[in-house]
């Protein structure tokens, strides 16, 4: 489904990718680790297509189109969806009028009449109840005055009604109490299906006792250095990120 | 100017106005200081960015007869919700009594020229509030109006009345035959107690060129409350002067909202001065602007008395040649001490072309005050843009609704809700906006 060969990628003079390389299959979940500054984050708005990123090297496969020619939108309505680490509050963005114009905006592009009043808004209730969500929250302006917590519910209400292929979740557990991971968690896991696939980016192991990887990757400097099973993650959680600076044969800075 | 200058002479020479007392000595000064002054131009510091003399010099003309409006074509600019208002209309600057239709009953709202309102009960409100805005625009452009302020109309909404209809009053230039310039002047007296909300709307028409020369000063008392709510969407040859001087004599709440949607050139004053502790003025508005119109919102907050509140917000989206000018003046005198006032500004560039000069301006002279004010000028937020692209909402659907959104704050503070909706309307429609 995806494949990123070799991806380079820097903002400004800065780089911060230096050659990633990932598959991922439908039916899979990935979660990508790594310590501050390994440019987790750089990777998820490199594929979800932030305009700050330069892309300096690579390519992005992504059901059989070149993913980085296209525009930011034009990615979502091929299936990819990035919950954001920190949601963009919007006054006087209604929540559902937005909502109602994404659904509209990718059916368009597939060629679909967009939905009416009535469907969507018994597709809404559906997917609401899927991923815990009231209509209070909803009828307020997009993430204004959200909680931490009811912010990272909205990305996962969004992801459940636009129901991408690839959902790319970075940091979604950052800022969250352990009710609203749970909650979050468990959103993502009723989304998932065979046929999509889900690529968690995450500091800590914590989310991935609710959202279980098949794979687990750390990157490291711009590199993915290690991949293994989720005791990868377990492991890391035990021994910290420095085992992963010491099996590099890196200097590790003493505790002391 | 000379022109101008001639045809005011030769109209004013030909009434038989023969009233009496501070009405007649308002139009006599106003008639002088017009022909010592003339039309401000941009060396005048308040006219800095605003050059109303090529709209001015149109070769107006009084032709009789050409004011022949039927109700037929009041129809068709009659606002959502006017079923419920009373509707005032003005044509070429006079109310036309047959025209409008009043649904108060006269124990709420009083409503007679200004001429028999000098003379009656209401000669003291009229003599110590008419011509009040001259002390804060000592310009040609007011004196003009001060000349004609016996053609002027005077509005008085009784004590503890809260009037349910709202006053519609729509300003009508009929510019089918000639070019038309107009004077239109109210003065509006609100009781104690009282609560009234006013629509103002202007209209052209015909195609030829359109002045709206307007002055309303608004007195209100204690306790009453006030909606002053300027719906202005015309087309470029129709420009306009309009003034609103607010007299806040009692502990009162005044709240405006100017909407801006196009015009020729178009200037807005907007004065409140606050003269009794404890008021409360909210000032709100939107221009959303394009093609070649020129609006500028000047606004005074005067604070005499202590503890006040002002609130002042306006917002811009500007695109093509349109210019935009924002100047918030507030004087907080010495003995308006705890006074809070606070002003901003926001406006978006939507083309390279588009201009906006904005200005605050703060005379403090007391010590113990919470005053602030701000503007930016900027484009649409990327970071905001770019949420909405990852969820698949193209550019242009994207860049809408932002703009709806920057707008709604202003839009919301209408609580008339048929023209909030005819607003919102006509907003989304410009920015191709779905609602």
């Amino acid at each position: 489904m995806l494949s990123i060969k070799n991806l380079q990628a820097r903002i400004e003079e800065k780089e911060i990718l230096k050659g990633i390389n990932l598959d991922i299959k439908p039916g899979e979940v990935h979660a990508i680790m790594g310590p501050n500054g390994s440019g987790k984050s750089t990777l998820a708005s490199v594929l979800a297509g932030r305009a700050d990123y330069e892309v300096t090297a690579g390519s992005v496969e992504f059901l059989g189109k070149d993913l980085l020619e296209l525009s930011p939108e034009d990615r979502a309505r091929e299936g990819v969806f990035l919950a954001f680490q920190y949601p963009i509050e919007m006054p006087g963005v209604s929540t559902t009028n937005f909502v109602k114009t994404a659904v509209n905006e990718i059916r368009k592009y597939r060629g679909e009449e967009p939905m009416d009043a009535v469907a969507f808004l018994k597709l809404m209730k559906e997917r609401m109840k899927l991923v815990n969500i009231d209509q209070a929250l909803l009828s307020r302006s997009l993430n204004e005055g959200f909680s931490g917590g009811e912010k990272k519910r909205n990305e996962i209400f969004q992801m459940a009604m636009l129901e991408p292929k690839l959902a790319i979740l970075d940091e979604t557990d950052s800022g969250l109490d352990i009710d609203a991971l749970r909650i979050v968690a468990e959103g993502v896991n009723k989304l998932k299906s065979k046929d999509n696939a889900t690529l968690v980016i995450t500091h800590y192991q914590r989310l991935l006792d609710y959202i279980v990887p098949d794979y687990v990757h750390i990157l490291y400097k711009g590199r993915i250095v290690k991949t293994g099973g989720k005791e990868l993650a377990l492991e890391l959680e035990e021994k910290g990120y420095d085992f992963i600076k010491e099996e590099l044969g890196e200097e590790v800075e003493s505790p002391l | 100017m000379s022109e101008l200058k001639e045809l005011i002479q030769n109209k004013l020479s030909k009434e038989s106005f023969s009233g009496n007392g501070s009405l007649k000595a308002l139009s006599q000064k106003g008639l002088e200081l017009f022909n010592e002054q003339g039309i401000p131009t941009v060396k005048h510091e308040e006219w800095k960015y605003t050059r109303i003399s090529a709209a001015l010099n149109k070769n107006f003309s009084y032709a009789e007869g050409a004011t022949a409006i039927t109700a037929k074509e009041v129809e068709e600019f009659r606002l959502p919700g006017y079923e419920a208002a009373n509707e005032l209309v003005f044509v070429n600057g006079i109310y036309h009594a047959e025209l409008s239709n009043i649904r108060s009953s006269a124990d709420e709202l009083v409503i007679l020229p200004l001429s028999e309102a000098v003379k009656g009960e209401y000669k003291s409100i009229v003599d110590s509030n008419l011509g009040h805005s001259a002390g804060y625009h000592k310009d040609g452009i007011n004196a003009l109006n001060n000349a004609f302020a016996y053609q002027g109309l005077f509005i008085s909404v009784k004590k503890n009345k809260s009037v349910e209809h709202p006053l519609y009053c729509y300003y009508i230039n009929d510019a089918r035959t000639v070019n038309v310039l107009s004077q239109p002047r109210t003065l509006i007296h609100v009781a104690a107690n009282a609560e009234v909300k006013v629509v103002e709307e202007e209209v052209t028409i015909g195609t030829s060129d359109s002045f709206i020369n307007k002055i309303s000063e608004i007195v209100v008392e204690d306790n009453a409350q006030v909606h002053l709510y300027k719906i202005q969407n015309e087309d470029s040859h129709s420009s306009c002067v309009k003034t609103t001087h607010v007299r806040q004599i009692g502990v009162s709440k005044v709240n405006s909202v100017t909407i801006t949607l196009n015009g020729g050139v178009i200037r807005n004053n907007l004065n409140f001065i606050l003269e009794a502790p404890g008021c409360e003025s909210n000032m709100y508005g939107l221009y959303c602007v394009k093609g070649s119109t020129h609006v500028d919102n000047h606004t005074i907050v005067d604070n005499k008395m202590p503890n006040s509140l002002s609130n002042e917000l306006y917002k811009g989206i500007i695109d093509e040649n349109a210019t935009a000018v924002f100047n918030g003046k507030i004087f907080v005198r010495k003995d308006a001490q705890k006074t809070n006032a606070y002003q901003s500004n926001k406006n978006i560039l939507l083309s390279d072309t588009a201009t906006v000069n904005t200005k605050p301006q703060l005379e403090i002279f007391a010590d113990d005050v919470k005053c602030s004010h701000g503007c930016t000028i900027g484009r649409l937020d990327d970071e905001a843009l770019f949420y909405l692209q990852s969820r698949g909402i193209g550019d242009k659907a994207a860049k809408a609704l932002l703009l709806h959104a920057f707008a709604i704050e202003i839009l919301e503070k209408i609580e008339l809700e048929p023209i909030r909706q005819y607003v919102d309307q006509i907003i989304s429609e410009r920015l191709d906006f779905e609602i």
